[in-house]
């Protein structure tokens, strides 16, 4: 889904904004206002702006900073000296980590669940959002409200009756009741997004793809798809980190440890009574890991390009 | 984006008597451990060895364990004991080992969904609790063997009326603990009664230390100062009556309770609800703190090179008609399924889990802890394992925690904000006996 | 709306009604079987048979006999001030910063957005260094000794807001995220008009940029709603959302999880806090849409 990188509308519709620029990397969008922007930069107010930003970051930065600090202390020299203090560094955290957490095969099991539960929950999404926002009929409304709503429910709270459908079912234990969990829950959430950011595409797009005598679905998949590649590099960044983070569901339906994500594997390093919090910050350092790549690679879908052009005058 | 939390410490963290698990390496089992079973099964020779239930000689095949010893060290030792298991019975053994929290947390599902035959689990009232709900396999025939080897306390301990359902594996004490360099630098002595206790308290204060070390973030902890005074003040019947909700919580006896406590509060550590157990075991390691009321799992914070420094004795008497041979000792051990997939070759595990040996191997990967077996060789023991092994041979009452002896849902929805509460405020002894026995009747009695 | 074929009635059908099915049968039907639990006595083990019908029993229970409830709807509506008044329009705030393609603007998105991504066992031992009374680096830094050390997580009228702090610190990179992404949907022509007409950023921004993003201003406060009323998993790493921690989501979660759970009681806080939330959602979002319609 927004893996539909083919260059956007061009030759389906006469409307196509002819400006635009479709994000392509590297480039800074050569509109004339950022132009015009660069060009001040030594304004007090340009200083005081990343002066501004350079003490939010650091503050935003600094607690995940010293937990990072402390991954690399020893567990004995922390405890006799505190965390406030200096020496006891060492690798072996993380070592140490690698090796009990068994990361590889979780791993694997993560990517199991994150990937299909990430696509299909965005396919299905965008294509609900797709008929809220460009269609209106009597019950868009409720539609919306049906899905929304189903965003807001304490999950927690659905836990018994969930577990007792999934068992009647024949899925309980198994990657699919936790996937399916996963897409359903989030497709509120996505939809609603997806849908209100659709709202915001000029409706004369899919006008004149109807006088083009375009369908529905191409309409959906070469049209409004394409330019919703913010939106859904955002929700992809943001569902990854989500499902790949959960630990909740997968231990709600998956009573086999080997089938569990990597969320279990760093609960893995923690003991019945003692849990060597250094250890664990080395762990979770490196389960971070992928969803930082994540963000980095699909940050530039929403942070620069795809603009829309001048829909009208 | 819920995510299982364990509250963590600054310098570590902890999670006593609950663990759950999660399952790190369950081998086949996931894979539907009925299926895989019955394939093994079947390869392994007839499916049902029928007969003979005791002696132990017919079974083959394989069976299962759900463990909840998802850490690194007690899983090394549970591997160490299947391994012994499996050379000498010819029987496999599938794990499916998931952490310590996960697997306390979702034991009800664990439980009707297709548990493995075998699993870890506690003693006492929280092992009767899943037998009345037809969870839990008779294993009486197993203890006919293993029987010997185990002290009435546990027997009893394993016990759901008349008969067994649980197999002891090890246990620790809750005492009062220190270090030693710190009492002889000073020369303090051991207190026998509370005026002793109270004016040890006095001593140590006057030496700028903090008497008595105290971290309820977790909300467990504190249970066990509950359980120490109640034990003292009330004696061992009445507090176990009163974990079985035969007794009102706004009773005089546990107002006397409460009331010791609130007099004994100025020596602990202040502002206990912020601190996890590990933070305050790291103010008894870095003597800022003389004594900390805790169970044997106190000398994991130790580095291994100070743990011969660390020392206990058990709660002083309160009370002289009732003495102090009462304690919590939590038993952890192991149960059996309702509906195994092969009952024989799971009860021949169990009787090996009940063996001097299998104990053996398990304690000596866990210094903070001793077999349950009265033979295991005890040898190999560090002075504290020693002494540990004396203070529960001599008990004249074992209790198993609060969290253990009552109803769980009391225990974490009603017992620990309660304490919690009075741990915030400790005049105001009314509000929480009534909140206490608010809880206990709708728990109770409307549960059941 | 044209006149749409049969084929496209028939995708359009499909588009909606598949996703549909999935939220009503995972999530709507679950929602259900929790209000009827709602009404009975339960721990959740054996056949429904084992069910026992108790009428108002339990939220009579939540009223008169359950004082963390109170407590708990006070968090929530903090928590939800906390995140209307401060966190939110903070994300909204760096996001139109961090929309201009300024140097290492990179640098300064990963650093907000950092907290999201971390694992919650992290995010929770990260401000117990923070905030632990003995160990932590606030007391430190402040210099403060024995009895006067703050108990920043332990002292029932202080802790809600230590945990907000954190909790602030999470939403702003989410929230930064999506209006992000939202303000892509921004036709630049709008801005450059605006300039050209010499109006400052600021002006630019508040009276041509931010009425366009209605729908997407309309995205970052129902999440807000949503992210105030669920709240539970930074308190449950914290202390299970006790002594002063307590938000309705986590004490769903305390009746229901363990052995001898509480799945009827559990299930009635679960259903107020539904109600709640779809009140909230139904007035608001008929509310904005229909005007929208107009």
């Amino acid at each position: 889904m927004s893996a539909t990188s083919h260059p956007a509308t061009t030759g389906a519709t006469g409307t196509t904004p002819e400006d635009r620029v479709p994000g392509q990397a590297g480039r800074p969008p050569g509109t004339p206002s950022r132009t015009a922007r660069r060009r001040r930069r030594t304004t007090p107010g340009r200083i005081a702006l990343y002066a501004f930003l350079t003490v939010t970051a650091l503050l935003w930065l600094f607690p995940v900073a010293w937990a990072f600090y402390n991954s690399f202390r020893d567990y004995a020299f922390t405890a006799v000296n505190g965390y406030v203090s200096f020496g006891g560094f060492t690798l072996d955290n993380y070592v140490d980590a690698w090796e009990q957490g068994d990361f590889t095969q979780y791993f694997v099991n993560s990517l199991i669940i994150t990937v299909p539960a990430v696509l299909v929950v965005l396919a299905l999404s965008s294509m609900a959002a797709f008929v809220l926002a460009r269609f209106s009929w009597a019950l868009n409304i409720p539609f919306l409200i049906f899905f929304t709503a189903a965003n807001l429910l304490p999950q927690q709270g659905l836990l018994i009756p969930l577990f007792r459908w999934y068992s009647w079912v024949g899925i309980y234990d198994s990657y699919l009741a936790v996937i399916l969990t996963h897409i359903a829950f989030q497709m509120g959430f996505c939809t609603f997004v997806l849908s209100n950011y659709m709202k915001t595409l000029p409706k004369e797009l899919s006008e004149a793809a109807f006088v083009d005598g375009a369908g529905v679905w191409r309409q959906y998949w070469q049209i409004v798809l394409p330019l919703c590649r913010p939106p859904l590099a955002a929700l992809g960044t943001l569902q990854v980190t989500w499902v790949y983070n959960d630990f909740f569901w997968a231990v709600a339906f998956m009573s086999t440890g080997d089938k569990r994500p990597i969320t279990s594997a760093l609960q893995n390093l923690q003991g019945q009574f003692f849990t060597d919090y250094n250890l664990l910050s080395a762990g979770s350092a490196i389960v971070a890991i992928p969803t930082l790549v994540v963000f980095f690679a699909l940050q530039r879908h929403f942070v620069s390009g795809l603009t829309l052009g001048a829909n009208k005058g | 984006m819920a995510q299982r939390l364990a509250s963590p410490s600054l310098s570590g963290f902890a999670r006593r008597s609950s663990g759950l698990v999660v399952p790190r390496r369950a081998v086949l089992a996931g894979a539907g451990a009925a299926g895989a079973m019955g394939v093994l099964a079947a390869c392994g020779g007839d499916e049902e060895s029928s007969g003979s239930a005791s002696g132990g000689a017919a079974a083959s095949g394989s069976t299962s364990l759900g463990s909840n010893r998802g850490d690194e060290v007690p899983r090394a030792a549970e591997d160490e004991m299947i391994a012994a298991f499996e050379e000498e019975s010819g029987i496999t053994v599938e794990t499916n080992v998931v952490d310590n929290e996960s697997f306390q947390e979702s034991i009800n599902s664990y439980l009707q969904g297709n548990p493995q035959d075998v699993f870890t689990w506690f003693a006492g009232f929280r092992a009767r609790f899943f037998d009345d709900q037809g969870f839990i396999g008779d294993i009486s025939d197993v203890w006919e063997d293993i029987g010997s080897g185990f002290t009435d306390a546990f027997r009893e301990a394993s016990s759901n009326g008349d008969r067994q359902i649980f197999v002891p594996l090890y246990n620790y004490p809750w005492a009062v603990f220190y270090r030693k360099s710190v009492f002889e630098e000073n020369g303090w002595a051991i207190p026998e009664t509370l005026d002793d206790f109270v004016a040890l308290c006095e001593e140590i204060q006057g030496a700028g230390l903090t008497p008595v070390a105290l971290g309820d973030q977790d909300g467990w902890p504190a249970m066990g100062t509950f359980d120490i005074l109640n034990m003292r003040i009330n004696g061992y019947d009445y507090h176990i009556d009163l974990m079985a909700g035969n007794q009102d919580w706004d009773s005089g006896e546990v107002r006397a309770v409460f009331e010791q406590w609130a007099e004994l509060l100025p020596y602990h550590q202040a502002d206990p609800n912020g601190r996890t157990w590990q933070d305050a075991a790291a103010s008894l390691v870095q003597g800022e703190s003389a004594m900390y009321v805790l169970g044997m799992f106190v000398g994991e914070q130790f580095p291994e090179e100070e743990r011969e420094d660390l020392d206990f004795f058990t709660f002083p008497e309160i009370d002289p008609e009732i003495g102090s041979g009462a304690l919590d000792a939590p038993i952890d051990g192991y149960m059996m399924t309702a509906n195994p997939e092969n009952e024989e070759a799971a009860k021949e595990f169990l009787r090996f889990l009940g063996s001097a040996q299998a104990g053996e191997i398990f304690v000596a990967s866990s210094p903070n802890s001793i077999a349950a077996h009265s033979d295991a060789d005890t040898s190999g023991y560090n002075s504290l394992q020693q002494k540990a092994v004396d203070l529960i041979s001599n008990a004249d009452g074992i209790a198993q925690f609060l969290d253990r002896d009552t109803r769980p849902d009391f225990a974490s929805t009603i017992v620990i904000p309660t304490l919690q509460n009075f741990l915030n405020d400790p005049s105001d002894i009314d509000t929480v006996l009534a909140d206490l026995q608010a809880g206990k009747e709708r728990l109770f009695v409307d549960q059941g | 709306m044209r006149l749409l074929t049969a084929r496209d009635r028939v995708v359009l059908g499909l588009m909606i009604g598949v996703p549909a099915l999935f939220v009503l049968a995972i999530v709507w039907l679950p929602t259900l079987g929790t209000i009827l639990l709602s009404f009975t006595s339960w721990n959740g083990i054996g056949g429904l048979d084992r069910i026992e019908v108790v009428g108002l029993r339990n939220y009579e229970n939540i009223i008169t006999n359950y004082p963390p409830f109170d407590i708990a709807v006070r968090n929530n509506l903090l928590w939800l001030g906390v995140f209307f008044l401060v966190a939110t329009p903070l994300g909204m705030f760096m996001a139109v910063l961090l929309d201009r393609e300024l140097r290492g603007s990179w640098f300064y998105r990963s650093a907000l957005y950092l907290p999201v991504v971390l694992s919650l066992a992290l995010a929770g031992f990260i401000w117990q260094l923070q905030y632990s009374r003995d160990q932590g680096l606030i007391n430190a830094v402040l210099g403060l000794e024995g009895a006067e050390r703050i108990d920043w997580y332990g002292d029932p009228s202080i802790n809600i807001w230590a945990v907000l702090v954190a909790a602030s610190w999470r939403h702003v990179g989410y929230i930064m995220l999506l209006y992000l992404a939202g303000l892509k949907a921004v036709d630049p022509a709008l801005r450059e008009a605006a300039q050209v007409d010499g109006a400052s950023e600021a002006r630019t921004f508040f009276s041509v940029v931010f009425p366009t993003m209605a729908p997407i201003n309309i995205v970052v406060l129902v999440i807000t709603v949503i992210e105030s009323l669920r709240a539970f998993d930074l308190v449950w790493v914290v202390n299970r959302g006790r002594n002063g921690l307590e938000v309705l989501g986590a004490l769903v979660l305390a009746n229901l999880t363990g052995e001898a759970s509480l799945v009827g009681f559990g299930s009635a806080i679960a259903t107020l806090l539904i109600v709640i939330s779809v009140v909230f959602i139904v007035v608001y979002l008929g509310t904005i849409l229909r005007e929208e319609r107009k």
